[in-house]
């Protein structure tokens, strides 16, 4: 029952924003299907529901774990929302919300789609449904960045559906009933034909690593998150990403399931390091916040990547690192978004000294970037050197040393960006009343984010705990 | 009468060649469709006549062959842009990467590990080359609306490979598959609208105000 | 020993007396299709007479080669016409490796057109001869891939053997049908590029930008004109014959099978007509296109018989 809630519950209001006549009641309906999609997600994250083997629904610790942090995620940023609507009361946003909840329905179906077929069918479904999204600001750029971010990611996209089909038909050759239930799939790995199994997981790799934005295939991201709107930057970095991350993850379970994980994890492995080495060379002199942010992303991505691929340990320090790159980076992203509206800019030499004229965003700006590069007491902390220590634990010492060595360059590019935007004297008062200054909607929701990841920090919640390790758990399950 | 199976391959891949090789925009989508009709009418031939099936093919049909063509037409007469192709490479250079794909794709095809029932037949190779040649399309073409038709090319190939797993794909995920293809040109129709409108060309080298 | 004399004959007979016809009946049907008279079927036939009977008028700059290049353009099709067979009739000339000989005299003939109208100095000659040599040198792998496949599936080089996939028309039956088809089709193709019809070349036009052939012959006159205009003639027949002989299906019966044969010109005749009607002569710029493409189209044909 709970589980239909989450899909109906935003394609309803969808429907609802279309036909409200209200432009200013309509950003309400936001919070109203995220906290209450947030509430059902919370019953099912926590409360597992069994489901027949042949469903085409159901959540298993994987999807349970997605879709709680998508559901978080959109429910903070949603009184965010609501604060950016008040803040621009002419623009026109029937299209906008529409979409935006429309995208909440697409990764919630992800996130419970137990058929591979379906799980693509919902994943183009948020590509096609957030292009609308990016193009919100409606000029030269950000139509630039919506026609690279459409085109790029619907090939890639079309690619992972290659890839499906031709797992598809390692399973015809196996003489099993072809199918694409996920489950059945799984059951029946080890007959699979091995060399489309393995064509078809670097297909999908390839596919769905293009929507997570793992280098090389991350170029529209730095554009795409730049001209986005604060708030939808968040939703595509936090929860996009942590979708796209899951197909990628029943790729690799099916190659788990088939024992060829360890050609997976080789291909995992070698983008992932390939994601940390591209963030850190653009990441550096980036004058962008936004476009910093970005490469952040791809960063993160490729962290996930490599706990993934080193396994065991690492896999759960990547199951935890999923939920906290998701949350801080929606915060960060929400926090840019402030510092962009109230300067007018996002380049770093024009919204210096942003701790004056904006002191909550600037200071929650600074404390998320002290947590996404890794500094101790928050919860991104905890889970890099968890998959650090999985690192070592493999035995794998050159990894070991030049993983930090990477995250640390990362942090020192980061930090000549962030630190003159915010702690740098402003240059020039922006003469008051020019842009719009952060109101309690607008900072809350960054606040709620990173006091999240706080606590996530300082004590993990023991269900929480339960679910990473059940997570973790299921990719790591062998033939 | 035998089942035209292999003859309707024949002539898909030949439009391949021929809208590689064609200068008009009009040509262009008018070949894109026609491919989509032909692919159609596959999965009832291959599979026989079941509600499976025709409705897949039903749904083709109406969607590649009448919906996607209708928009696309509509997108070049809204932007009034130059109905000419304007390549970044040659056409007979295109033809000829083509061709070669063509060759690798039917030499690789038979290398394959394939079902008994697969081997030599044309799907596997039709299927390959198709999308190479969208890929080629999607990358040298320098106009919005080609790179769409690229990407309709290959998808279309990937709808060849598909009838051989018609079975395995629940009718409602191909329904899905198709619908979130159309939303997705609809989509890249308002983009295209909105590019024009912005730059007054649908030259997609204009694009490169973001970079690093 | 006398079947072979009298075969040769009526080749001989059958390319010499129909080869003017052919013309005739293009411009015919483009005329009725075009709600025009037209003048009648004779016409070439009467044209090539006149002009014998005129005399020559030759520029004082030219040398020997400029009289050459008429007379090997008449003789050159005579000889590849040899190798070719009618319908039922078997070539009066077979022998291994004949596919060869053929493309290079077509090549020859051309060779020699090139040279005469390069040789009367004449800077607009000059750029008719450069076009002929563009656009013959991407025809010519049409025809040699063409001609690949036709060896493959007959698993002979002997034009004979080749242009005869079987009797009953194998063409649409067969498991290479495909490949032959497309073939022939192709073959269609390079038949109207060799002969200079549209959409590559407008046989009516004369004007300066467009023209291909017509500007390589403007300086000729009286009989050598009306050599050139036989030997063109000639060219378009041997040209559908090689068409017709895999199209056409055979019954056995050879009197049935030569006059299908010339009722098969004729019809071949009516639709390089129809086609000139439809369609308009192509940008220069787009005829590489379309031979490159005809290329690929005799290669793609090859690819499905090889694999």
């Amino acid at each position: 029952m709970h589980l239909y809630a989450i899909f109906a519950l935003p394609f309803l209001g969808a429907l609802a924003a279309a036909l409200l006549p209200s432009e200013r009641f309509r950003p309400l309906l936001i919070p109203a299907v995220g906290l209450l999609h947030a509430y059902y997600s919370l019953r099912l994250a926590f409360a597992p529901q069994p489901y027949p083997p042949d469903a085409m629904l159901g959540l298993d610790a994987l999807g349970r774990l997605i879709l709680l942090v998508v559901s978080l995620l959109f429910a903070a940023s949603s009184l965010y929302a609501v604060g950016y609507f008040r803040t621009h009361p002419t623009w026109g946003n029937r299209i906008f919300i529409v979409c935006l909840l429309v995208f909440l329905g697409a990764m919630s179906l992800a996130a419970a789609a137990r058929n591979f077929g379906l799980l693509w069918v919902a994943v183009e479904a948020t590509t096609v449904i957030s292009a609308p999204l990016i193009y919100f600001n409606r000029n030269r750029l950000s139509i630039e960045a919506t026609w690279k971010y459409l085109l790029i990611c619907s090939v890639g996209i079309a690619l992972a559906m290659l890839g499906l089909m031709f797992v598809a038909y390692a399973g015809l050759q196996a003489g099993q009933g072809p199918g694409l239930q996920i489950d059945r799939m799984l059951a029946e790995a080890g007959l699979l034909s091995k060399p489309w199994l393995r064509t078809g997981f670097v297909f999908l790799l390839v596919g769905f690593g293009t929507k997570m934005g793992l280098a090389p295939l991350h170029t529209w991201k730095p554009d795409a998150y730049g001209e986005a709107p604060g708030l939808v930057g968040a939703l595509l970095a936090g929860g996009l990403t942590s979708v796209s991350l899951l197909a990628v993850l029943r790729a690799l379970q099916i190659m788990t399931a088939a024992g060829e994980d360890i050609l997976a994890r080789q291909f995992l492995l070698i983008l992932g390091i390939l994601s940390l080495i591209f963030a850190a060379i653009f990441v550096i002199r980036q004058r962008d916040i936004k476009r910093m942010l970005a490469y952040s992303s791809v960063e993160h991505m490729g962290i996930l990547a490599v706990g993934l691929a080193v396994g065991k340990l690492a896999a759960y320090g990547a199951m935890f690192h999923v939920m906290n790159n998701a949350l801080t980076k929606g915060a960060l992203f929400m926090c840019a978004g402030n510092i962009h509206r109230y300067f007018g800019s996002k380049r770093m030499c024009e919204t210096r000294g942003a701790a004056a004229a904006l002191p909550w965003s600037a200071t929650l700006f600074l404390i998320g970037f002290l947590a996404i590069t890794g500094s101790p007491p928050f919860g991104p902390f905890i889970s890099q050197l968890t998959i650090i220590r999985g690192i070592f634990d493999g035995g794998n010492v050159l990894l070991g040393i030049g993983f930090p060595f990477l995250l640390l360059i990362i942090f020192i590019g980061m930090s000549t960006t962030v630190m003159p935007v915010v702690l740098a004297p402003a240059e020039a008062d922006p003469s008051p009343g020019e842009g719009a200054k952060e109101t309690w909607l607008t900072v809350l929701s960054p606040l709620l984010l990173m006091s999240a990841v706080l606590v996530l920090g300082l004590s993990l919640p023991e269900p929480l705990r339960r679910l990473f390790q059940e997570a973790a758990d299921l990719i790591e399950v062998g033939p | 009468m035998p089942i035209p199976i292999n003859e309707i391959l024949v002539a898909v891949i030949l439009l391949n060649f021929f809208i590689l090789g064609t200068s008009r925009l009009g040509t262009c989508i008018m070949a894109v469709a026609s491919q989509g009709i032909l692919l159609a009418l596959l999965p009832p031939l291959v599979h026989g006549v079941n509600g499976h099936s025709v409705l897949l093919s039903v749904g083709a049909l109406s969607i590649k062959g009448v919906v996607i063509p209708w928009l696309l037409f509509r997108a070049i007469r809204r932007v009034r842009i130059r109905r000419e192709v304007e390549p970044r490479i040659g056409y007979i250079a295109s033809l000829l990467l083509s061709a070669l794909i063509t060759t690798a794709a039917f030499l690789f095809a038979d290398r394959l590990p394939l079902l008994p029932l697969h081997i030599h037949s044309f799907f596997i190779p039709v299927a390959l080359s198709t999308l190479g040649a969208g890929f080629l399309l999607l990358i040298t073409r320098r106009k919005a609306i080609t790179q769409v038709l690229g990407y309709l090319v290959f998808e279309n190939g990937i709808f060849i490979f598909g009838i051989l797993l018609v079975e395995a794909m629940p009718l409602m995920v191909e329904a899905g598959v198709l619908l979130d293809m159309l939303v997705a040109i609809f989509v890249m129709g308002i983009v295209m609208n909105h590019i024009n409108r912005e730059f007054s060309t649908i030259n997609t080298e204009h694009l490169s105000l973001l970079k690093e | 020993m006398t079947e072979t004399i009298s075969t040769f004959f009526i080749h001989l007979l059958l390319l010499f007396g129909l080869s003017p016809l052919l013309a005739g009946v293009i411009a015919r049907t483009k005329a009725l299709v075009a709600g025009r008279q037209g003048p009648p079927v004779t016409q070439l036939y009467r044209d090539i007479w006149k002009l014998f009977r005129k005399e020559m008028v030759i520029s004082e700059t030219t040398t020997w080669v400029f009289r050459a290049g008429p007379l090997v353009g008449f003789a050159v099709p005579i000889l590849a016409a040899l190798l070719v067979p009618f319908g039922a009739m078997h070539a009066p000339l077979s022998f291994t490796g004949d596919a060869i000989l053929f493309v290079y005299l077509l090549a020859l003939a051309r060779f020699f057109t090139i040279l005469a109208a390069l040789d009367t100095g004449s800077s607009f000659e000059g750029m008719g001869a450069a076009r002929e040599a563009t656009f013959s040198a991407l025809a010519e792998p049409a025809i040699f891939v063409a001609f690949i496949v036709l060896a493959h599936t007959s698993g002979s080089l002997t034009l004979s053997s080749m242009l005869r996939p079987g009797p009953g028309g194998e063409l649409f039956h067969g498991p290479s049908s495909m490949s032959l088809l497309l073939v022939s089709f192709s073959l269609f193709i390079i038949l109207l590029a060799e002969n200079c019809r549209i959409p590559f070349d407008d046989p009516n036009t004369h004007l300066e930008l467009t023209m291909i052939h017509e500007v390589m012959v403007l300086d000729h006159s009286g009989p050598d004109l009306g050599l050139i205009l036989y030997g063109a003639a000639l060219k378009l027949l041997l040209s559908s014959a090689l068409v017709l002989n895999l199209v056409l299906p055979s019954s056995g019966n050879d009197l049935v099978d030569t006059l299908v044969f010339i009722a098969g010109l004729l019809l071949l005749a009516v639709c390089i007509g129809l086609v000139e009607s439809a369609m308009a002569r192509l940008r220069l710029i787009r005829i590489p296109q379309l031979l490159v493409g005809t290329t690929m189209l005799s290669f793609f044909a090859l690819l499905l018989i090889v694999r």
